[in-house]
């Protein structure tokens, strides 16, 4: 960290944080972001379903109806401002018995009371119409054309960026060791010495109890509530254009089977209560459940098109709620606790928020020279032949080929690199351009994408991580 | 008197042959026609193979150059043959063919280039 | 636009024959495009022997393999571009390319020949369990990371797979210095050569556990080990059979899938189980003047067949420029694969224009012993060839004689099959 003292420093550079901090640094003040993994999006914002729900599901009145319908509604000018991927494609929650259309009724009625527009129930033939792939069990739906999809990496890295861009200071490989309250300020040890800040906002995911319970006698529970995915080949992308929900159980809004941005076809997750807050690991028994649930949504699912499967985690807090504001017995500490789904929906909303509540607290003003706009990485895949010769002619780099099941060129793995922000990380690059995210699973452009990292970033090729330092990708030189 | 149990490479067929060597009397059974007797003879006689490495080479257009030893060598000898590969550093242009080490392992079979790397720069 | 006669997509052992071919045939003007910053494709990072035996009478590496065919494409003077990546073929054959050096080029070609090689399996596909650290590799990503850049990947391996690469990988780390623990096999026979188990496990005292998969991967960061269990004959993991095995390394040899991108926007009929474009005798695809040839078409076992099926593209693609193109085509004779042959390429004969000779290649499905190949016409049975032994792993072939149809002028089907006597 450049300095020891922030007026606020915001624990965790997932979608929340980073949301927080790029509504920060509209207002002159001096914020800084501590993350613990080298990049931001990390953690639970890295591995989740990546939709932009409609805020039918939550209960009226709760934070996450509130958070969820304004988020969704903020999602649009935000993706044109960020430049990041983000597609309304519409949602249906099937119901397989009609003696459950009562709760289909409900989950209207809901959505009705939080504010969302354009609901409508159809008919197992509609929906079906609508969605050919869609089950022949399915007696009815839930449609909501505001429900959305969204690359989580591509909205949290753009927020990231234009944080930083404006002025806030991101410190990676740092984690939160003690917070406490000294006065009117926190003193926080990190991994990476000590600093103070006038506030803090808690952002840790499934940490944000630990975080929260250093400066609280209100104690915060969290569990992580595991979520295995499966991803389907680009071939399969095209099965379903809606995402397609089942009705909410207990656990939460069940498997889902949804095209993503980039063409891909999703499924899952599944929701299991672990204790291991690093306990990202699939099952057998997981990713065999959510085939056979998600087979009950979409007819014909090619599951034999997997390209990979992974989980992440949802920070699960025992009141089944977010938890977002300054906490009572420590003024000047801001959570941003429970951060579930509708967590990514809800992200931009719990920002603006929190900010407007931090700035208040600081008196802080508003910058003149405040830059909302970022401009993403260029993708030539997205230009017309003329264009992208144009743009080769131009920059030699983006006329070699280095992610061939992605086509991803050098510039864009280079742009990924060295922006604001940079990738230093093989799994950083992946989530910035998608090298490494295709069909091969990065079997060709690994060792080209190695190279570049090690060239940008002025390190040894036995130095290239696949995340963290822990995970080197050589062992050595041969 | 030595038994060894081995499966013949002549073909898909992959024979399980028991070899047994009684001084300078050896005997193969298993074997389904005269590729595997003979097999079964060298591999208890005298095992030999080729090795293949790579060796790093300076101011070449890349940084290896693929290299094997130009006929077998004795199985027992294979590895002090990839330590002296191992120490080895050539100078670009390497042409298929060129003689990187003389003779490895105390054989006099030598070590040679199996790939042109130009030189550049 | 640019115009070809012959575009050639892919300078690896199959690009390369068919190049050299369609030129000795009288093609005046051929291209070649190669992705890669050399021709040759995978065969310059297959630096082992064991190569070009058929062809040359002589065991070769993979580097010298194919400097052979790179020798006879320069001193013919045919053209190509390296760092060049074909983004897009349009059923009309014009080819969209970029480079560094040309930007990005439009080529209209007279004719195609597919020579794009295959791609390995990567873990996804097979949804191992566990989690997603640093340390797994497929093999040949391995390879290429050792025998073209000089890194090792690990010191402590396990293999999953026992397909060619994997077992050579297993011998080239272990030369290397790493300790390779184990290779496990899903199928209860190996997929790789037996020479190469014998050459590549036994020699070095690695185990090979067949009908074994790997149940779970361990380590957040960098893998710390891994599990393997025991598969029934569903080849369904048993409870009760797992073992543990620590390693900062996996390596997946666990197959290889030809790249049909290209091939399927070109809207060309794909066999599933080839997973390559379907063909007639001329190695013809759907699409009138594209050809396929080499492990895009399908997966062989041995270069030297990859060079051979590739020079017959080059030659019949030669003569589809230089043939009179009538409207009506005679239906073509369907090859049939059936009773333990799982596919044949190619799936058509073009009766009327195939040459004197067509050789038929296919993979059986399981390891059989004393078992026929059987040929029928129709209903007639033309051949029956009693083999020893028959393994996926390995490639069969027969020939049909043009001569040999005179006889059936009404032929619908040829059905390649083994029969147990």
């Amino acid at each position: 960290m450049k300095s020891d003292y922030y007026d606020v420093a915001v624990i965790g550079a997932g979608v929340t944080g980073c949301a927080v901090a790029r509504e920060l640094s509209r207002y002159s003040l001096k914020v800084c972001v501590l993350e613990r993994e080298e990049d931001v999006c990390s953690g639970t914002s890295k591995a989740n379903s990546a939709i932009v729900h409609g805020g039918f599901d939550a209960e009226p009145g709760s934070l996450k109806a509130r958070f969820n319908v304004e988020g969704n509604r903020m999602m649009g000018e935000l993706a044109e401002e960020l430049d990041f991927e983000f597609k309304r494609n519409g949602s249906l929650v099937l119901c397989f018995d009609r003696n459950q259309l009562p709760q289909l009724e409900n989950l209207y009625n809901k959505g009705l009371a939080n504010g969302v527009e354009g609901l409508r129930i159809l008919t197992g033939d509609e929906a079906r119409q609508m969605e050919p792939n869609v089950s022949d069990q399915a007696e009815a739906a839930l449609y909501a054309p505001s429900g959305g999809i969204v690359c989580p990496f591509g909205l949290t890295i753009a927020l990231a960026e234009n944080a930083c861009d404006n002025g806030v200071e991101f410190s990676f490989l740092t984690s939160v060791e003690t917070v406490k309250r000294e006065g009117e300020e926190y003193e926080i040890n990190t991994s990476q010495g000590k600093i103070t800040a006038a506030c803090v906002v808690n952002a840790a995911g499934v940490y944000a109890d630990h975080i929260h319970n250093m400066v609280s006698e209100e104690k915060l529970h969290i569990t992580p509530r595991k979520g295995e995915y499966c991803l389907l080949d680009k071939e399969a992308g095209g099965h379903v254009s809606h995402t397609i929900f089942q009705l909410p159980g207990p656990y939460g809004k069940g498997v889902l089977v949804t095209p993503t941005v980039h063409g891909n076809l999703l499924t899952g997750p599944t929701a299991v209560d672990i204790e291991d807050k690093e306990g990202v690991d699939t099952t057998a028994q997981g990713l065999a459940y959510l085939q056979d649930r998600a087979a009950l949504s979409v007819k014909n699912l090619p599951f034999r098109t997997v390209i990979t499967s992974f989980a992440g985690l949802r920070a699960h807090e025992d009141r089944d709620d977010f938890v977002i504001g300054e906490v009572s017995d420590a003024p000047g500490f801001f959570d941003a606790a429970g951060i579930e789904s509708p967590g990514l929906t809800s992200a931009p909303a719990i920002g603006s928020y929190l900010a407007r509540l931090i700035a208040g607290k600081l008196k802080a003003e508003k910058k003149s020279d405040w830059n909302g706009k970022r401009k993403g990485i260029l993708r030539p895949e997205k230009l017309s032949w003329e264009e992208r010769a144009k743009l080769i002619q131009e920059k030699p780099e983006y006329g070699t080929i280095i992610c061939r099941c992605e086509g991803i060129s050098e510039g864009e793995i280079i742009d990924a690199v060295t922006r604001t922000l940079g990738a230093v990380s093989m799994d950083g690059i992946k989530r910035r351009v998608r090298a490494g995210m295709g069909r091969c699973q990065a079997g060709f452009c690994t060792p080209r994408t190695m190279e570049i990292l090690a060239e940008k970033r002025q390190i040894p090729m036995e130095a290239v991580c696949k995340n963290g330092p822990d995970s080197r990708m050589l062992a050595g030189r041969k | 008197m030595e038994v060894r149990e081995l499966i013949c490479i002549g073909c898909p067929l992959g024979c399980p042959l028991t070899v047994t060597r009684d001084g300078d009397t050896i005997e193969v059974k298993g074997n389904t026609c005269q590729k595997g007797a003979d097999y079964g003879r060298k591999e208890v006689v005298n095992p030999t193979r080729i090795v293949t490495s790579t060796v790093r080479v300076e101011g070449g257009e890349l940084p290896l150059v693929s290299v094997k030893t130009a006929s077998d060598i004795p199985k027992g000898k294979i590895f002090q043959c990839m330590e002296e590969i191992r120490g080895i550093t050539v100078k670009a242009p390497v042409r298929i063919g060129d003689v990187i080490i003389k003779g490895c392992a105390g054989t006099e079979v030598p070590v040679i280039a199996t790939k042109d790397v130009k030189a550049v720069g | 636009m640019i115009k070809h006669d012959i575009v050639i997509i892919g300078g690896g052992p199959a690009g390369l024959a068919a190049a050299a071919a369609a030129k000795k045939a009288g093609a005046q003007d051929i291209l070649i495009l190669e992705r890669d910053g050399r021709l040759g494709g995978i065969l310059n990072q297959c630096i082992h022997n064991g190569f070009g035996l058929h062809t040359f009478g002589e065991e070769l590496t993979g580097p010298e393999y194919a400097a052979r065919y790179i020798k006879q494409v320069e001193e013919m003077g045919i053209p190509y571009q390296l760092n060049t990546m074909v983004l897009h073929i349009s059923a009309e054959k014009v080819i969209t390319a970029v480079s560094r050096e040309e930007g990005l080029v439009r080529i209209q070609a007279k004719a195609v020949i597919l020579a794009m090689g295959c791609r390995e399996r990567p873990r996804g596909a097979l949804n191992i369990p566990g989690y997603r650290p640093a340390g797994i590799y497929s093999a040949g990503t391995a390879q290429r990371l050792m025998n073209m850049e000089g890194y090792s990947v690990g010191k402590e391996v396990v293999i999953l797979g026992s397909g060619d690469i994997g077992l050579i990988m297993a011998r080239r780390m272990t030369l290397e210095g790493a300790k390779v623990k184990v290779v496990a096999e899903l199928m209860p026979y190996s997929g790789g050569l037996k020479r190469n188990i014998v050459q590549c496990l036994d020699d070095y005292g690695i185990p090979l556990k067949l009908s074994h998969t790997v149940v779970e991967i361990q380590g957040k960061e960098r893998v710390t080990g891994i599990v393997l269990a025991k598969v029934g004959a569903d080849r369904k993991p048993i409870p009760g059979t797992e073992e543990y095995y620590s390693c900062d390394t996996l390596l997946l040899s666990v197959g290889l899938i030809p790249e049909n991108e290209l091939t399927k926007e070109m809207g060309i009929s794909m066999s599933p189980v080839t997973s390559g474009p379907q063909v007639s005798s001329q190695l013809e695809t759907s699409v009138e003047g594209v050809f396929a040839c080499g492990n895009v078409l399908h997966v062989h076992d041995l270069v030297d067949y990859v060079s051979e099926e590739a020079a017959l593209a080059g030659e019949n693609a030669v003569e589809y420029m230089t043939a009179e193109h009538e409207g009506e085509k005679a239906d073509p004779v369907v090859l049939k694969a059936e009773n333990g042959v799982r596919y044949t390429v190619p799936q058509f004969l073009d009766v009327k224009n195939m040459k004197d000779k067509v050789t038929v290649r296919f993979r059986v499905a399981d390891v059989y012993r004393d078992r026929f190949i059987s040929v029928y016409y129709d209903h007639k049975r033309v051949v029956h060839r009693k083999k020893r032994v028959l393994a996926p792993g390995e490639m069969e072939q027969i020939v049909i004689k043009k001569e040999s149809l005179a006889d059936c002028p009404d032929l619908k089907n040829i059905i390649i099959c083994t029969e147990v006597d």
